[in-house]
């Protein structure tokens, strides 16, 4: 049997970065000097144009490779925020390694092939789809973290990466394996028709979903099997760092609402305890071990493991208005990460890096507008309004309120009090403190991202929340309609 | 000028004022002495539009005035709504008036980072009026929220030695209870499905939910006010604060959680408050007369007058617990005349503290002998902190008292009681600053208040004296709102009432 060419266009971004990222490679390795920092800003500007196929080809729902792949406007809004960041990201990170002198050509390649993989997880409409783009994006992050390769910090959160994360995917096909056992496939729209019937389902079922969840749960470094999350982000490179808490967080998140709601979502009543008890352990471990940290890389790592923990309560909600919440709290979320990532590494004082909470001390006196940026960024963080960080907060705690998880959202509202208190702190140390080395200024990128990031969370009230609430708002719509 | 979007204006001056101070550049000298200038000449041109509310406002009626509607946010109900009653009215001119004040008194006080600090006070009065012209739930919450972080880098940065303890106090305490608020508010907008406070008012809430909603408001505006026992923030954070800072701790910020309560908790949740209103006036009492008593023990001029804001704060939630017409108005009118005094009476110390740079009580003494300018105006206030008739003190109280009296015979004298020791403990501050022998060298050396401090101390003169004198404009503006609160207060308590006698019949 011959089969067709199965309908290219719905997977046009993907197939133009797994062309790209190819051809950039053959370019690297042919390139005569040293192009890494050419192959680096064509790396950002593809995983743009894929940005842009995205719009043009996404939309409405269509399924193709034989029911394997999948785009809507749920794809669309969450490959928009992975290619953003990751291309953003990518321009500020092959800066700082050339500053490091440690920039090699491989750096930029392994990043698209992870944006691919993302992408391509977040289309997935199949199981083994799913795992296929899980790994890809996979092995380029277990790379890129132990890039600083002569360093025994770098090695070891690569290592430490893989092995856990190799776990991890062991445990999500283990999970994959029992529910197609038990339900007879692993197409979503097949799970979902089978349990839409309302039947009783089986344990096995019940228990592969366990084990899928916790897989997921890594992968987005929820508690409790966030261990990994702080040693790899303080281990990893600084640039490395900062796409790690932005673009595969968003992915994983993404994936994580679409597995839970597209196959499973008429199972909400056996995992929703699940999410629950996640949700609040990432918010209080997230909220008090940031508490004691010193250095901020590891700071970041709770604070987004915090993070993770308010988002997921818009995923334990499990309707509409909550996985709404969820996408609107990433874009938000990735913002703030961004510009905050964008001040880190540019955290450079008499001559080489640092990382320590206390070296922005007195940082208001003497960069005020770097100053102000990060106060901006940490407010935000907080949940302080008018800035970003509060809206995100409020259609999460709105979506538990009015499905009834108002416990859910009070713990929520203590626990940010808790994260209040560490991101507080930084701002007191940069406006507080007696001044210690001075930093010297600012990269050019690093400045443009920076200033772009804090005005967009000061003015996100006005632009652009709105369109942010429409498009999350369609994109939430999309993953039920199916 | 009806067409015109007054309230808008009021609150967003101030910003555009920030947006100078931003573009000044050159030494040190110069932008320090231009944020000055860009900063008071903001504030004043705020406070001459707000007067157009004075003029303009219509005493008639009870409805929003000024009212500007702007869709915002799509598809969830939540848009930008302000407008102003009897009730907030006030309020918005107490900011607008405060605020070019505190700029001068931070005029030759503060010399490192003035921009920033100016800065700072724009922001936080953007917020203030913000807040008492928001008619949408949503947006009275950002702004109510936003004040914490001007306010947070004022205390922290200006501050005293203790500033980054008294800072974080001040802003964790208020933030947990405005979290529960959000919570509380959230409830209410998937109850009513929407957040416009007009609308919110005429909803009637179950009576278990108002109950939890009440708490939860609760939370977030006894921190605020401050009521006991919740109030050890307020000590910490006045005594750490730069003078201005204080000025509009005391005059505005503590008048948000009275004003959270007039606006949200007594109309929205009339079976609650009713329900409550025991434990408030418990609550209340105690901070009365026990907030009185430590005052009387502090040697610290900063912290005493602290204390006595608890003290005369709780007056204000008696006030207004007592539901009726003369307590919600003697309440308001407190929170008016306290909002002038408590500022005036943070800026005299200011004044002395500018020269010796001390607050310790006992480091003063004779003052009258070398300054008897500054003691003649401290006296003025003093007594209106105390309650002199002919001063705006007087009025307030009296007007609680007689509240309290229809309602609870032991709460109007227990809150009397309060009284006798709230002369006491300002008397005895007055007679060992003011009076006694000079003795110290570095007292004697001490200058009397410059033409600058002069003219920041005459508004708040005439004011207090005018308040206390001839208090019927304030009361004409707020009274038709006050009544009509309290009528569609009863109507709403016979609807609940005539609800459960239905329950009881079946």
């Amino acid at each position: 049997m011959v089969s067709e060419i199965p309908n290219l266009y719905p997977a046009l971004p993907e197939i133009l970065l797994a062309l790209a990222g190819m051809a950039l490679l053959m370019l690297g390795v042919f390139h005569k000097t040293d192009g890494s920092r050419l192959i680096g800003n064509l790396g950002a500007a593809v995983m743009i144009v894929a940005a842009v196929l995205v719009v043009v080809f996404g939309g409405a729902r269509q399924v193709t490779f034989n029911g394997l792949f999948v785009t809507d406007s749920f794809a669309v809004y969450a490959k928009l925020m992975v290619l953003i960041s990751s291309a953003v990201t990518l321009l500020l990170a092959v800066k700082w390694l050339e500053q490091e002198n440690i920039i090699r050509f491989e750096f930029p390649i392994l990043i698209v092939f992870a944006a691919l993989g993302m992408c391509a997880m977040i289309s997935a409409n199949d199981f083994l789809a799913l795992y296929l783009g899980l790994e890809t994006q996979s092995l380029a992050l277990y790379l890129v973290a132990a890039f600083q390769r002569d360093t025994v910090r770098s090695t070891e959160a690569g290592l430490k990466y893989f092995v856990l994360g190799a776990l991890a995917s062991g445990v999500l096909l283990y999970g994959v394996s029992l529910v197609y056992g038990f339900a007879g496939s692993t197409n979503f729209d097949v799970l979902a028709r089978s349990f839409a019937a309302g039947e009783p389902v089986s344990p096995g079922v019940v228990v592969g979903l366990v084990f899928i969840i916790c897989a997921l749960a890594f992968k987005c470094s929820a508690v409790p099997f966030h261990m990994w999350t702080p040693d790899v982000y303080e281990g990893a490179p600084t640039p490395v760092t900062a796409f790690f808490s932005v673009a595969p967080k968003v992915a994983a998140l993404a994936l994580f609402l679409r597995v839970m709601i597209s196959p499973f979502g008429d199972l909400l009543a056996q995992w929703q305890q699940v999410i629950i008890a996640i949700s609040i352990l990432s918010m209080l471990v997230g909220g008090f071990a940031a508490i004691v940290q010193t250095n901020i890389k590891r700071l970041m790592a709770y604070s987004s493991i915090g993070h993770v923990g308010y988002a997921l309560i818009g995923l334990a909600v499990g309707n509409q208005a909550g996985v709404s919440a969820v996408l609107i709290y990433l874009a938000i979320y990735l913002l703030m990460n961004i510009g905050t990532f964008a001040v880190i590494l540019s955290m450079r004082a008499n001559g080489r890096m640092v990382e320590g909470i206390g070296d922005l001390a007195g940082l208001s006196k003497n960069r005020p507008i770097m100053a102000a940026a990060i106060a901006v960024m940490m407010f935000s963080m907080a949940g302080v309004p008018p800035f970003a960080g509060f809206f995100g907060k409020f259609f999460i705690f709105k979506a538990a309120v009015d499905a009834g998880l108002v416990p859910l959202a009070v713990v929520g509202v203590l626990t940010s009090v808790v994260a209040a208190f560490y991101y507080l702190r930084i701002i007191k140390v940069v406006y507080f403190d007696d001044p210690a080395d001075q930093f010297e200024p600012m990269p050019t990128h690093a400045r443009f991202v920076l200033g772009v990031t804090s005005v967009a969370v000061v003015i996100f009230f006005l632009f652009p929340l709105p369109q942010v609430l429409v498009a999350a708002g369609n994109a939430a719509k999309a993953l039920f309609g199916a | 000028m009806s067409n015109w979007p007054l309230l808008s204006i009021i609150t967003f001056l101030p910003l555009v004022g920030v947006a100078f101070i931003l573009m000044i550049r050159g030494d040190a000298a110069i932008v320090a002495r231009n944020s000055r200038n860009v900063a008071l000449l903001t504030s004043s041109a705020t406070f001459v539009m707000s007067l157009f509310l004075w003029f303009g406002f219509s005493r008639g009626t009870a409805d929003f005035q000024f009212v500007e509607q702007a869709d915002w946010l799509p598809g969830t109900g939540i848009s930008y709504h302000m407008g102003v009653d009897g009730i907030s009215v006030l309020f918005v001119l107490l900011s607008t008036f405060l605020t070019p004040i505190c700029v001068l008194a931070g005029w030759s006080s503060i010399t490192n980072r003035v921009k920033e600090y100016m800065i700072a006070f724009m922001v936080l009065e953007t917020m203030m009026v913000g807040m008492f012209c928001a008619l949408d739930f949503m947006l009275f919450y950002i702004f109510f929220e936003g004040v914490l972080v001007p306010m947070f880098i004022l205390i922290g940065v200006w501050g005293g030695p203790r500033r980054i303890y008294a800072a974080f106090k001040f802003f964790l305490y208020t933030l947990a209870g405005s979290l529960l608020m959000l919570v509380a508010l959230l409830y209410m907008y998937f109850q009513a499905g929407t957040t416009d406070i007009p609308t919110l008012l005429h909803h009637a809430f179950a009576p278990t939910a108002q109950m939890w909603l009440f708490l939860a408001l609760f939370a977030s505006f006894a921190v605020k006010v401050p009521m006991w026992p919740v109030h050890t923030w307020l000590p910490d954070a006045h005594v750490e604060a730069p003078t201005a800072a204080s000025v509009i701790l005391a005059g505005v910020l503590l008048k948000m959680g009275a004003y959270g309560f007039v606006r949200f908790s007594v109309p929205m949740l009339p079976q609650a408050s009713a329900d409550f209103t025991p434990i408030v006036f418990g609550l209340s009492v105690v901070a009365v007369i026990y907030t009185s008593l430590v005052a009387l023990v502090q040697e610290d001029m900063k912290k005493l007058i602290a204390y006595s804001s608890v003290a005369h704060m709780g007056f204000v939630t008696i006030g207004i617990f007592t539901l009726t017409p003369q307590g919600i108005s003697g309440a308001l009118f407190q929170m008016l005349s306290h909002g002038v005094v408590a500022g005036a009476l943070f800026l005299c110390v200011g004044v002395i503290y500018d020269r010796l740079h001390t607050r310790e009580i006992s480091r003063y003494g004779g003052l009258v002998h070398r300054m008897p300018k500054y003691a003649t105006v401290f006296m003025l206030f003093m007594m209106a902190s105390v309650g002199l008739p002919g001063t705006s003190g007087f009025v307030g109280e009296l007007l609680v008292i007689l509240g309290a009296f229809q309602v609870n015979t032991w709460v109007a004298a227990l809150m009397a009681t309060g009284l006798i020791f709230g002369a006491a403990y300002m008397l005895f501050l007055y007679r060992r600053i003011i009076f006694g022998k000079l003795e110290k060298e570095d007292v004697k050396a001490m200058q009397d208040m410059t033409g600058r401090e002069v003219l920041m101390f005459a508004p708040l003169v005439v004011l207090v004296l005018w308040m206390g004198l001839y208090p019927m404009p304030f009361l004409d503006i707020m009274s038709v709102s006050v009544d009509n609160l309290i009528a569609n207060f009863e109507t709403a308590r016979a609807a609940a009432d005539a609800a459960t006698a239905l329950v009881a019949l079946n």
